[in-house]
């Protein structure tokens, strides 16, 4: 009987395709991520069960910390014209180049009077100064109201969306804190706010 | 693919040298390995660490028209103290002595039910209304732990409330405020 010779076939496959495809999708998923955003002070976010996603445009956070607020709207579009109307309520007139410096600060919390100077810092600065936080007291008009009214004008002027609000507050904070926060937005008839929370089971 | 023809040595003085042939081919186990680790790791990554939210919707407070009378007895009010801990009782505060509870599946969750079922029973199918009335030295996890099982019991009427000097002085009683 003859022999069968089964023909040598070599085991290396070629990779390459693969290997495109793999760097596409890294380069894919690091462009995607979003760099997590340094909160000021340190938060640890409550869990819940029942709980949805939040929306990543047209959303302003206001973080509650260590008995400080602070503010954050998303995109940089809508921080630069929520600053100029700043600007114009306080009568404090900003140079572009502040204004496009605070297009990239993402959370704050600095009253209106310090903001130049807290602009002024080198970004390695910003991070690490101890930032009082924006000023809420019980008056009509605190600056957070203003703050916040500025950043829906300038989310409804510039994408004519309802800017939808969050809360991000520290499990450790004593309610009060968060009530002064809840009244504040009540005072402008947002009565709907979502509580960023973690997951947890039930 | 990724070879490149190395063939063809030049020739030399007449005679022939022949280079080596050398394939180009490189292996690339490594690197799809290393790309995959990377992709695993940045799905990993992004997709667990997005903040999530739970809705408050809070009453209008101008809105004079929607606001309607309420039962005492319907009503139950959740008295939110420190220490991780609340007390709770069904009608008028005074009226009914209050339990201390905590805020666990075994707690808070049971006396939401129970409660809901028998307020249901006596009042004919309407539902239970909840109070939360959070103290000063009453935690924000507490609240949104709250709000958290109202949710998960299917208590749909319910407010954040101010708390009154009476119901202070009943946390104070109990050791739940300072």
């Amino acid at each position: 009987m003859p022999r069968v010779k089964v023909a040598r076939k070599s085991t290396a496959i070629d990779m390459t395709a693969m290997c495109d495809v793999a760097f596409l999708l890294l380069t894919f998923f690091i462009l995607s991520a979003k760099p997590k955003t340094q909160d000021p002070a340190q938060i640890q976010i409550p869990a819940a069960t029942v709980i949805g996603p939040i929306p990543e445009v047209d959303f302003s956070t206001i973080s509650i910390g260590q008995g400080k607020v602070f503010f954050n709207v998303e995109g940089d579009d809508v921080r630069k014209k929520t600053l100029e109307i700043m600007g114009d309520k306080y009568k404090i007139a900003f140079t572009p180049d502040e204004k496009n410096t605070f297009a990239g600060v993402e959370s704050f919390g600095v009253p209106i009077s310090q903001l130049k100077t807290f602009l002024a810092l080198d970004p390695k600065q910003r991070g690490t100064i101890a930032q009082p936080g924006i000023p809420v007291d019980t008056t009509n008009t605190n600056e957070l109201y203003d703050w916040v009214h500025s950043a829906r004008l300038a989310d409804k002027y510039l994408h004519d969306k309802d800017l939808k609000i969050g809360i991000k507050g520290n499990s450790e904070e004593n309610f009060p804190t968060v009530a002064k926060v809840i009244s504040t937005l009540q005072k402008q008839k947002v009565d709907r706010f979502n509580l960023i929370t973690s997951l947890k089971s039930k | 693919m990724a070879e490149l023809d190395t063939s063809g040595g030049g020739k030399h003085k007449g005679g022939k040298v022949r280079t080596k042939k050398k394939a180009t081919r490189v292996d690339l186990t490594a690197m799809v390995d290393l790309a995959f680790l990377l992709i695993t790791f940045f799905i990993l990554t992004t997709t667990l660490n997005k903040p999530k939210a739970m809705e408050l919707i809070m009453p209008d407070k101008d809105d004079k028209n929607t606001q309607m009378p309420v039962p005492e007895s319907r009503t139950m009010t959740l008295l939110l103290g420190d220490n991780n801990k609340l007390e709770w009782f069904v009608g008028e505060p005074g009226k009914t002595q209050p339990a201390v509870i905590g805020y666990g599946k075994e707690d808070l969750r049971k006396v939401l039910v129970d409660q809901n079922n028998l307020i249901k029973q006596s009042h004919g199918g309407q539902p239970m209304i909840v109070v939360v009335k959070p103290s000063a030295q009453s935690t924000y996890k507490n609240v949104v732990t709250v709000m958290d099982e109202l949710n998960i019991t299917g208590i749909e009427q319910r407010a954040i409330v101010d708390i009154t000097p009476v119901e202070l002085a009943l946390l104070k009683r109990d050791n739940l405020y300072k």
